[in-house]
């Protein structure tokens, strides 16, 4: 148990000025990278295009894997729908850009100039992102989460699928062509004239956008998982019934943190409507895979491991088309090898359970000499668990 | 009532290519607890070694040739099913499953991108190896003659299917491994073996089933498999997943539903173009109802 500090005192004031400090250190790294990576460059200093868009890829993908983490590998509850929620955040936030909060940013920007009224609104659209998916993983988690193992998985791919579904069927967002081109304001059918009214979807997504988000993401996914509802979710990993017994209330966290998990998918969307222009295809269950690839292979419960490997899958095939002409077109064999082959070595991830922040407060720690042999106060839990015994026990369960 | 009668024979004819499939989801799952996701395409290897049999062969329409044809791809499909057990599950089998898990599904882009890669991502089509004609049942309705194929097909592979798993020996190990591994081991199993007989029986029902669609709807590509996997494992699941005659019902169930959907959905406000959610939606209703699939048993948690 931690000792709570005192409100007022200096140990308390110092830390939150450091705080403060890393947030404007970190605000301000990501405002010169997104300045480096926009069309005029920093200090004549640009980043050529496509990788720029391989970044902000990047940086979408780390905020779905690291929120997919606290559900499939804090709580254990193994959902493969995630991408779904993501679909909700983006169909949702780019319905209420395209169709209601245009006028509100004209009239904020006759105000406060455009680009802060578009921050807003952006800002805005996030969070109505967020809620939708959040709405959407309660409305999917309460029925869902009764089920286990298996059957949850194949239960969260399902509506996953409904979702992607419902959407190629509104006409309203754009349908089966996605939400790009216009749609006929009469008949409400998707049309390819653009006198009938086009879809204006702004483009806000940038990368400080991404990147600042993907940095709450996982300060949040981090706070969560050393918090005492942290251990009620590992509790319910380790073990459902002897945390029942505890007297953790197992349904209610499960909901809590796949809802939670569900939002941050919301805010993924978002960024990407606002980016790419959202399409049905792209949020087929192929992706839904591809993140838990991500998180499996930088090692499950680990966040660091996920950010990890986010970037892994981001850039390896981008990486595998440098490959020579004749072996160019096998490179997403390749890829399909690799990945075989890593978890047939490396069955734990690359990272395994591994965090870096963990040894950075070991670190810190070393010259006090006050570093406790196993279960230190400072670790976070989610370390503590060991993945060996649990294959073990579900090898007896068998 | 002919387009209700001609609905349902469509209906049971994809529900049959469905069952043959989910048979080896349900097989491989009742044996090692481990969602194939590379089954689908599986399916789709069938189709293009019948494929390429036929055309290597220069075979045209003749039941000896599309007996030929179905032998072969069910031979070819049960070996790729073997080496992929042998290669990539065998060596995770010991680790926890999410690892299995994602070995699967990276099996499934294994085989997918391979065949983009060998034989481009395009549609071929399928050599016409059965003269189609129909046949008048009454009124409007018809049976073609693929269909009768189809049926005919499905039923006898399942009727050895179940001869094989209730009759044999292997049969025997096969239901005492799904039981429990380790206790049949200890009785002198090869559980090794036995395992890759069952991924060689699910795969050869699978590339029936994909030579038997690509005769009644001839193209075929590298993803066909993916769709129509899914589906058949969500039939496994909704029949019970590990319970082989669930697999059959829940195949034969979500075939007829969707076919109906296409033929009277419109009455009641549901779009044709929602085929595909229809799946879905029973396989969440049932799991919500009853967890376990429709013949499937629940099994008592232990503490």
């Amino acid at each position: 148990m931690r000792v709570p500090r005192k409100l007022g005192s200096t140990e308390n004031m110092i830390s939150f000025v450091k705080r403060f400090l890393i947030a404007l250190i970190i605000i301000a790294v990501l405002y010169a990278l997104n300045l480096a990576m926009s069309k005029e460059g920093l200090f004549g200093f640009g980043v050529p295009l496509y990788q720029v868009d391989l970044w902000k890829m990047a940086g979408i993908n780390i905020i779905l894997a690291v929120s997919l983490n606290l559900i499939n590998g804090f709580t254990g509850q193994f959902s493969i729908g995630h991408i779904g929620f993501m679909a909700v955040g983006a169909y949702s936030s780019t319905f209420m850009t395209v169709y209601y909060t245009q006028g509100l940013e004209q009239w904020l920007a006759g105000i406060l100039g455009a680009s802060v009224a578009a921050a807003i609104v952006f800002a805005l659209v996030i969070i109505i992102g967020a809620l939708a998916a959040a709405v959407a993983g309660l409305i999917v988690g309460i029925p869902s989460l009764r089920l286990r193992g298996d059957y949850l998985a194949i239960a969260t791919l399902g509506f996953a699928e409904i979702i992607r579904i419902v959407i190629t069927n509104m006409n309203k967002i754009g349908g089966a062509t996605g939400f790009r081109g216009c749609v006929d304001p009469i008949t409400n059918i998707t049309c390819s004239d653009p006198a009938l009214g086009r879809f204006t979807i702004p483009a806000y997504t940038n990368f400080f956008w991404i990147g600042f988000l993907a940095v709450i993401t996982i300060v949040v996914i981090y706070n969560i998982v050393n918090s005492d509802m942290g251990r009620a979710l590992i509790s319910i990993r380790e073990d459902e019934l002897a945390a029942q017994a505890m007297g953790v209330n197992t349904t209610r966290y499960k909901v809590t943190s796949f809802v939670i998990s569900s939002a941050f998918a919301g805010v993924a969307g978002a960024l990407y409507g606002h980016w790419r222009l959202p399409h049905p295809n792209d949020f087929t269950f192929v992706r839904s895979f591809e993140i838990i690839i991500m998180i499996v292979l930088g090692g499950m419960g680990s966040i660091t491991g996920a950010v990890l490997g986010a970037l892994v899958i981001t850039f390896v095939p981008e990486v595998l088309r440098m490959l020579p002409g004749g072996v160019y077109n096998y490179r997403l064999v390749i890829y399909a090898l690799m990945l075989i082959i890593i978890m047939i070595t490396r069955p734990q991830g690359i990272l395994g359970n591994y965090e870096i922040a963990s040894w950075l407060k070991r670190a810190r720690k070393r010259p006090e000499g006050n570093a406790t042999v196993g279960g230190s106060t400072g670790a976070p839990i989610a370390e503590q668990s060991d993945s060996t015994k649990k294959t073990d026990k579900e090898l007896e369960n068998r | 009532m002919d387009t209700f009668v001609q609905q349902l024979i469509n209906g049971l004819n994809i529900g049959a290519i469905y069952a043959l499939i989910a048979l080896g989801y349900t097989m491989v799952y009742g044996i090692l607890r481990l969602i194939n996701f590379a089954h689908g395409d599986i399916y789709m290897v069938g189709a293009f070694a019948g494929y390429f049999i036929a055309l290597k062969l220069g075979l045209g329409p003749s039941w000896g040739g599309l007996l030929f044809v179905l032998v072969g791809s069910m031979v070819v499909a049960a070996l790729v099913g073997m080496a992929m057990e042998r290669l990539a599950y065998r060596p995770v089998r010991k680790y926890a499953r999410m690892t299995s898990l994602i070995t699967a599904i990276g099996m499934s882009l294994l085989l997918e991108n391979l065949f983009v890669a060998l034989f481009g991502g395009q549609g071929r089509g399928f050599p016409q190896l059965l003269t189609d004609t129909t046949f008048p049942l009454f009124g409007n309705a018809a049976i073609s003659k693929s269909q009768i194929l189809i049926f005919a097909v499905s039923i006898a592979l399942m009727v050895i299917l179940q001869w094989i798993i209730f009759k044999t020996k292997v049969g025997t190990a096969m239901r005492a491994v799904s039981f429990n591994l380790n206790s049949a081991k200890l009785m002198g199993i090869n559980t090794d073996a036995i395992i890759m007989f069952t991924f060689a029986l699910g795969s050869a029902l699978a590339a029936a089933g994909g030579v038997l669609t690509a005769q009644y709807s001839p193209t075929i590509d590298p993803l066909m498999g993916i769709t129509t996997g899914l589906k058949a494992f969500v039939a496994a699941v909704l029949g019970g997943i590990g319970n082989i005659p669930g697999a059959v019902l829940g195949g034969l169930l979500i075939g007829v539903a969707e076919t109906m959907v296409v033929g009277y959905g419109s009455g009641i406000g549901i779009q044709s173009t929602y085929r595909d959610a229809v799946a879905f939606a029973i396989l969440i209703l049932v799991l919500l109802i009853r967890p376990s699939g429709i013949l499937g048993t629940t099994v008592q948690e232990k503490v």
